[in-house]
C-alpha cells in the first residue's frame, strides 16, 4: 500500500521521535511510506478554539497534498487530528469552501485514519514485531475513544508486544483535561482534571504511560514532570516501533 | 390565540437581567473558588461517581437501549420540526378539558401571568413542585417581591431554599451540600424543629415531612413544572421520587403549571419511550416511584383551577439556530452533568445558570444568548468544556453536545469582532498554510530549547500561557523536527532499512502463502 504519512504540526515540531517511530514501523510492514512535503496542520486548534474560517486554507492544503489517488490512505498518530479530518474539515467546508473543496474533503476523509485503527482495521494485524520489556499502562484518549471509536484496538496491539507487562488504568477513560485551548482558558479546571489522572497513573507504578496523541501526552508529561513522578510518557507508536534489534531506551522518553 | 413561532423576524432570547440564565462571573472565574471547595469537591465527586455507576447497570440490562435512544431522539426531532401546531392542539385540548392556557414570550411575562393568578386566589403562599422552568425565570424572588411567599416541596429543593442557595444541579439541586450540613441548615432554619436533630439521612426526611405536611393540608394554590405535554390529550406530567410533588397536584384547589414550550410531545404513546429513558438515565433506576398525570380538570377530584402557562424564553430562538435547535430535544435527565468531568470539579455554580453542565453551556447561550453585553458571563460557558465527548455518549437522546460547543464558539467568535485571540489565529492559519514559513517557524520553535535551559524543561511561560505553566512542565523543543530528520542521511538510511525489512517480510509472507 502506498500511506501518505500525515505528521501532525505538534509531531512533527515537537515529537518527531514518535512521527518516526510510524513512518519506520509502516515502511518495515512492507508499505510504501510518502511523506507530502507541503503539508502542516489539519486545523484542529481551529476549529475547536472556535474559528472556522480561518482554517480554510488548511483544510484545502491538506486535501490537495493528500488527495493525489495514487495515495491508498492516510496515516497520522494522531486520534484527533484524524478525528478533525474525518468530522470537522466537513464542517468548515461546508460552511466556507466551494465544491471542490467539498469534494477534496470528501475524497481525503474517506481514507484517512489514525494509526492504531489502521493497524488493526485496515491492515488487519495486530502482531507488529515489537519489544519493549517495561511496565507500561495506556490511557484512551478522548478524541480516540469517543470521536474514532478505536476502542481497544491500541490495547490489542499492545498486548502483542513482547515482554510488555501491561497494567490497566484505573477510571481510564475519564478525560486527561488537556482539550487543547482548554488547557489554557480553564487552567485550573484542567489542572484538577489532571491530577486525578496523575493519581490514578500513580497507582498502576507503570514506567510508562502511552496513549495515541502526542497533545495528551505532552500534558500528561507535563504535570509529571511537575511532580517529580518516575513515570514517563510515550506514544503508543514508540512502543511498537521499539524492535529487539532496536530496543527504545527508556532514558529519552519524555517526563 | 396563536402565536409567533415560525415567523420569519429574528426571535426574542430571554431578556438581559432577567431571571437565572446567567452569572455575574465568567466561568473560569467562578469556577477558580469553586475548586477550592475541597469539601464541594469531595461531595460532587462522590455523588456523581454513585450515579454513574447506576445508571450504567440500568441502561446496561435493557437490550434495546440504544433503540430506546434512538426512538427517543426522533420523536424529539419531529416535535421540533412541528413545535407550533403541536402546541395549539395542546392549547386546545387543555382547554377543551376545563383548562386556560397562557402564553408567555418570556420570563417576566410569566412571572406577571402567574402571580395575578395567584393573586386571584386570595393565597399568599404556594407550594411548589420542583421545577426547571419556574427557577429559569425565577418566579420564587418574583413572588416573594410582592409578597407571596412560595414553599418548595422537593427535599433538596427545600434544602436549597432554607439556606438561601442557588440549585447546584439539575436533578439533586443540594448535591454539593451532605448530611451535616443539612442538618445545620434545618436546625438553623426550620421554626419548632428538634434540636437534638442528629444527621441520620431518615431523620433528616422526617423532620422535612413534619414541616411540609402542615404546608400541604393549608396552601390552596401550587405552582408546577411539567416532564411532559401530550398535545394529542393535553396531559401533562411530572415525574419524581419523593411524593411531595403528587400532594401538590392534587390537594390544592388551583394548580399553575409552567412549562417550557419545548416539552410537548405528539402522543400519548410516546410517553412509553420517555418514561423508561428518564428514570434510568437520570437517576439510574428502573421507574421513578412517582408518575402524576393531569387532564384539564376532573369535577371533584384535585385541582379545580388549572392553569398552563406555555414559556417561551429564548426558545423559538433556540429553535431557528439550524444546529442549536438539538439542545431543545433535552429532557433534562442530568446525565450529562454525572458523567461530565468538568461538573464533577466545579459544581453547578461556576456555570451561573439554572441549567449548569454540559447541555447548560450549550442551553442557556441558546436561550439567553452569549454576547448581549461586553464581557457577556455567558461567553464563556462554550468554552467550560474539554470536548471530551462524555456527554454525548451519556445522553439519553443523543444530542451532539461536544459539536454544538464548538459550533457555539464559532457563532461567539464571529460575534466578538477582532480580539488578539483572533489575530494569533489568523496569523498561526497564515503561516501554516504557507509550508515555507512554517518551516521557517518549526526553526523559531526550536530556538524555544533555550527556553528549556540545560534541563531541557521549561517552567515557567508567559501569559496568556502562564495557567498552562503552574501545573505542568512542557518539555524544550527537540533539536531536528521530522521532517528534518527525514530529508537527512540518517533518516534516509533509517527509512530504507526499514523498506528493505518490509520487502523482506512481504517476500516471506509470499513463500509462506505458496
Ligand atoms: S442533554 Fe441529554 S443527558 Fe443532558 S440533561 Fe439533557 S437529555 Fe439528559
Amino acid at each position: 500500500m502506498r500511506i501518505g504519512l500525515f505528521a501532525t504540526c505538534l509531531g512533527d515540531t515537537l515529537f518527531p521521535e514518535a512521527v518516526k517511530s510510524t513512518a519506520v514501523l509502516l515502511a518495515r510492514l512492507g508499505h510504501d511510506v510518502v511523506f507530502p512535503p507541503d503539508q502542516t496542520c489539519c486545523g484542529q486548534m481551529h476549529v475547536n478554539t472556535g474559528y472556522q474560517r480561518e482554517p480554510v486554507p488548511l483544510v484545502r492544503r491538506f486535501a490537495e497534498q493528500f488527495g493525489d489517488a495514487s495515495i491508498d490512505a492516510v496515516v497520522m498518530p494522531s486520534g484527533s487530528c484524524a478525528g478533525c479530518v474525518r468530522h470537522q474539515h466537513e464542517i468548515v467546508a461546508e460552511r466556507y469552501g466551494d465544491a471542490s473543496l467539498r469534494a477534496g474533503v470528501a475524497t481525503v476523509k474517506a481514507k484517512t485514519y489514525e494509526l492504531s485503527e489502521f493497524l488493526v482495521d485496515v491492515l488487519g494485524v495486530s502482531q507488529v514485531g515489537a519489544y519493549f520489556p517495561h511496565r507500561v499502562t495506556y490511557h484512551p484518549t478522548c478524541h480516540s475513544l469517543r470521536m474514532l471509536r478505536v476502542g481497544d484496538k491500541p490495547l490489542k496491539l499492545l498486548r502483542a508486544v513482547e515482554g510488555i507487562d501491561l497494567v490497566e488504568l484505573p477510571e481510564a477513560d475519564s478525560c486527561c483535561g488537556f482539550g487543547g485551548t482548554f488547557a489554557v482558558k480553564n487552567a485550573e479546571t484542567s489542572t484538577a482534571m489532571l491530577q486525578d489522572k496523575m493519581r490514578n497513573i500513580a497507582t498502576t507504578e507503570a514506567a510508562v504511560c502511552t496513549a495515541g496523541d502526542s497533545s495528551c501526552l505532552m500534558h500528561i508529561a507535563g504535570g509529571l514532570s511537575r511532580i517529580r513522578s518516575g513515570t514517563r510518557t510515550l506514544h503508543l507508536a514508540q512502543i511498537l516501533g521499539s524492535t529487539r534489534i532496536a530496543p527504545y531506551a527508556l532514558t529519552e522518553a519524555a517526563r | 390565540m396563536s402565536t409567533f413561532l415560525g415567523m420569519p423576524a429574528a426571535p426574542p432570547r430571554s431578556p438581559y437581567g432577567t431571571g437565572n440564565l446567567r452569572g455575574d462571573r465568567k466561568f473560569p472565574k467562578a469556577a477558580h473558588d469553586e475548586l477550592r471547595n475541597e469539601q464541594l469537591r469531595r461531595n460532587l465527586g462522590r455523588a456523581t461517581r454513585t450515579i454513574r455507576t447506576k445508571r450504567l447497570g440500568v441502561t446496561g440490562e435493557l437490550p434495546d437501549w440504544e433503540q430506546l435512544r434512538d426512538a427517543g431522539s426522533a420523536i424529539k426531532t419531529d416535535t421540533m420540526n412541528r413545535l407550533p401546531e403541536l402546541l395549539e392542539q395542546l392549547e386546545q385540548k387543555v382547554t377543551e378539558h376545563g383548562g386556560t392556557v397562557h402564553w408567555a414570550r418570556d420570563g417576566a411575562e410569566a412571572n406577571e401571568i402567574v402571580a395575578r393568578l395567584i393573586r386571584a386566589t386570595g393565597s399568599s403562599d404556594v407550594i411548589k413542585v420542583k421545577s426547571m422552568a419556574t427557577q429559569e425565570i425565577g418566579l420564587n424572588e418574583h413572588l416573594e417581591s410582592i409578597g407571596i411567599t412560595p414553599y418548595e416541596t422537593d427535599l433538596a429543593e427545600l434544602i436549597v431554599q432554607l439556606a438561601d442557595d442557588k440549585p447546584s444541579h439539575i436533578l439533586v439541586p443540594a448535591i454539593h451540600r451532605n448530611r451535616d450540613e443539612i442538618r445545620q441548615i434545618f436546625l438553623d432554619e426550620i421554626p419548632g424543629v428538634d434540636p437534638d436533630l442528629d444527621n441520620v439521612p431518615a431523620h433528616l426526611a422526617a423532620a422535612a415531612r413534619v414541616h411540609l405536611r402542615e404546608k400541604f393540608m393549608t396552601t390552596k394554590v401550587a405552582v408546577s413544572g411539567a416532564n411532559f405535554g401530550i398535545a394529542e390529550t393535553g396531559t401533562l406530567s411530572v415525574v419524581e421520587s419523593e411524593g411531595n410533588g403528587r400532594m401538590c397536584l392534587t390537594l390544592p384547589d388551583t394548580l399553575i403549571t409552567v412549562m417550557g414550550i419545548e416539552k410537548v410531545l405528539p402522543r400519548y404513546q410516546d410517553l412509553e419511550v420517555f418514561l423508561q429513558l428518564l428514570p434510568r438515565s437520570s437517576t439510574g433506576e428502573r421507574m421513578n416511584p412517582y408518575t402524576s398525570m393531569w387532564t384539564g380538570v376532573t369535577p371533584g377530584d384535585g385541582p379545580q383551577d388549572f392553569h398552563l402557562v406555555l414559556l417561551d424564553n429564548g426558545r423559538t430562538a433556540a429553535l431557528a439556530d439550524t444546529i442549536g435547535r438539538e439542545a431543545l430535544n433535552c429532557i433534562r435527565c442530568s446525565a450529562c452533568l454525572n458523567v461530565c468531568p468538568v461538573y464533577e470539579r466545579t459544581g453547578g455554580h461556576a456555570y451561573g445558570s439554572t441549567y449548569p453542565g454540559p447541555i447548560g453551556a450549550v442551553l442557556t447561550p441558546q436561550l439567553a444568548g452569549m454576547d448581549a453585553a461586553k464581557d457577556d458571563p455567558n461567553s464563556s460557558l462554550p468554552y467550560a468544556s474539554s470536548l471530551c465527548g462524555a456527554c454525548f455518549d451519556a445522553c439519553p437522546v443523543k444530542i451532539d453536545i461536544p459539536s454544538m460547543l464548538v459550533e457555539l464558539r464559532h457563532q461567539h467568535t464571529e460575534q466578538s469582532g477582532t480580539t488578539a485571540e483572533k489575530l494569533a489565529m489568523k496569523a498561526a492559519a497564515g503561516v501554516m498554510k504557507r509550508p515555507k514559513l512554517f518551516t521557517a517557524a518549526q526553526k523559531g520553535a526550536a530556538l524555544g530549547r533555550i527556553a528549556g535551559g540545560p534541563s531541557g524543561t521549561i517552567s515557567h511561560l508567559p501569559a496568556p500561557l502562564s495557567g498552562w505553566s503552574d501545573s505542568r512542565d512542557t518539555a524544550a523543543p527537540p533539536k531536528q523536527t521530522f521532517r528534518a530528520w527525514l530529508a537527512s542521511a540518517e533518516g534516509a538510511a533509517t527509512m530504507s532499512a526499514a523498506a528493505e525489512e518490509g520487502a523482506r517480510r512481504t517476500a516471506d509472507d509470499h513463500k509462506e502463502d505458496r
